[in-house]
């Protein structure tokens, strides 16, 4: 025993430096899987009201152009809406309410921190479980997708992004409705990955690729930018697309998170799926 | 003694403020992310007992951390540039570490030492950094080349704040 007290005050400052090292590890794994520790929480409201603050003096500098854009899009949805449509037929037609459900449900929330320049990039949105954010709901702006919301307290959430090497989104070409995963491999936030797409399928440079509906968290149809080039490698069964993001990560300001009314239903069947293989 | 004490974590408050505020958002053509909080370690005094050294560290990079959503990254990265600041210090100094007068700057170090402290300590710093943040080997050179441009960035600040900051001494 003595032995052993003399052994760490010899070797105090390795020990400790080990000791240390194997906290952060651990820190940095929790982080990345688990992500549910409660101190992290508290953490995050106190940064979150922080940030919130920042946002709010720096958001002035942008206000013309997000005013823009916010302007851009009601002209797109008005022209969208029934009242802006002439009927060309003049029987009397009912439109039946109960045909549709509501399946989508979208919240505007403000961004308040912002990253695109690292590796793996998060956003930090001013909405939390009180207004009805949940994890792994997605998040798109007027242009584009955004990311999946992946730690929520109260009053704020965090989004991982795109620009993630984790996050892998199921998209489509548009035009022949090909299906392929948008991944994340570039050093500028302005390009993309499609991979997955198998080399008998055609398109062209500047093809729209969409969201595909495939997952349970986008919605069909949503943007997320278009071919910028293509290559396939010798011996390689898929294509190497690029695309050029259609949001701009750089300027995000205010963005839409995403509720799908029926996500419990897909996972329910989704895992009775997983049980009965 | 308390003197020294307060002073240096005023130096934390500030670089952590500067860090989060300002250096945190600076990002020139996607390549360049500087981590200025790592003069907080640099300028620690040489006389600072091991274990205060590595717990400062620790928690100076943890602070960074909670504030921009990396978790346990920069605490890592942290605390191994902690851990190599004594060896480094005893090959540089050449003995003059242990008088209490003699302290990590400039002035006492001289420009051509104290440069080649900075890049060594921030190099480590940031290799380790950047490479957990990548947790990838198939993008081990474009990493490399991130973290090269980011070393130089750091010391540059590192050694141009020691000439805005420091008080020269009359000799």
């Amino acid at each position: 025993m003595r032995n052993l007290i003399i052994f760490i005050g010899k070797h105090h400052f390795v020990l400790l430096f080990i000791t240390l090292e194997i906290i952060s590890c651990s820190l940095i794994i929790n982080n990345s899987y688990y992500q549910q520790l409660v101190f992290l929480n508290a953490t995050n409201e106190m940064t979150g009201k922080v940030n919130n603050t920042i946002s709010n003096i720096t958001g002035y500098f942008h206000l013309k152009e997000t005013n823009k854009q916010l302007a851009e899009e009601n002209a797109r949805l008005r022209s969208s809406v029934v009242s802006s449509f002439i009927k060309t037929s003049d029987s009397v037609f009912i439109i039946n309410d109960t045909l549709y459900r509501q399946q989508y449900r979208y919240v505007e929330a403000k961004v308040i921190k912002n990253s695109y320049n690292k590796r793996n990039n998060y956003l930090m949105l001013n909405k939390g479980s009180d207004q009805g954010v949940k994890k792994e709901m997605a998040v798109i702006t007027s242009n584009g997708i955004v990311g999946i919301v992946n730690e929520v307290s109260k009053n704020f959430s965090s989004v991982m992004s795109v620009l993630h090497k984790d996050t892998k989104i199921s998209a489509m070409i548009r035009k022949n409705k090909y299906k392929g995963t948008i991944v994340w491999n570039e050093s500028d936030y302005k390009t993309g990955n499609l991979i997955d797409i198998e080399p008998h399928v055609k398109f062209v440079k500047g093809d729209t690729v969409v969201t595909s509906g495939n997952s349970h968290i986008f919605p069909e149809g949503i943007f997320i930018g278009t071919i910028k080039s293509y290559s396939i490698k010798p011996g390689d069964n898929f294509y190497c697309i690029k695309i050029n993001f259609s949001t701009d990560f750089n300027r995000v300001e205010y963005v839409y998170i995403v509720k799908n009314f029926y996500k419990e239903e897909q996972l329910k069947l989704l895992n009775t799926q997983k049980n009965e293989q | 003694m308390n003197n020294k004490v307060f002073s240096n974590i005023l130096r934390l408050i500030i670089l952590v403020a500067l860090q989060v505020l300002i250096f945190n958002n600076v990002n020139f053509s996607g390549y360049i992310n500087p981590y200025i909080y790592v003069i907080f370690i640099l300028m620690l005094p040489f006389e600072i007992p091991g274990w205060l050294l590595l717990v400062t560290a620790f928690f100076a990079g943890l602070m960074i951390d909670v504030f921009s959503n990396t978790m346990g990254m920069h605490a890592a990265a942290s605390v191994f540039m902690a851990f190599c600041r004594p060896g480094i210090i005893r090959a540089l100094s050449a003995g003059k570490e242990n008088d209490s007068d003699f302290r990590p700057n400039v002035n006492d170090m001289g420009l051509y030492r104290f440069i080649l402290y900075a890049l060594i300590l921030v190099s480590i710093h940031h290799m380790i950094y950047f490479y957990i943040e990548t947790f990838r080997l198939g993008e081990f050179f474009r990493t490399f080349f991130r973290a090269v441009l980011s070393i130089l960035f750091t010391t540059l600040i590192v050694v141009l704040s020691q000439y805005a900051f420091s008080k020269s001494k009359v000799k």
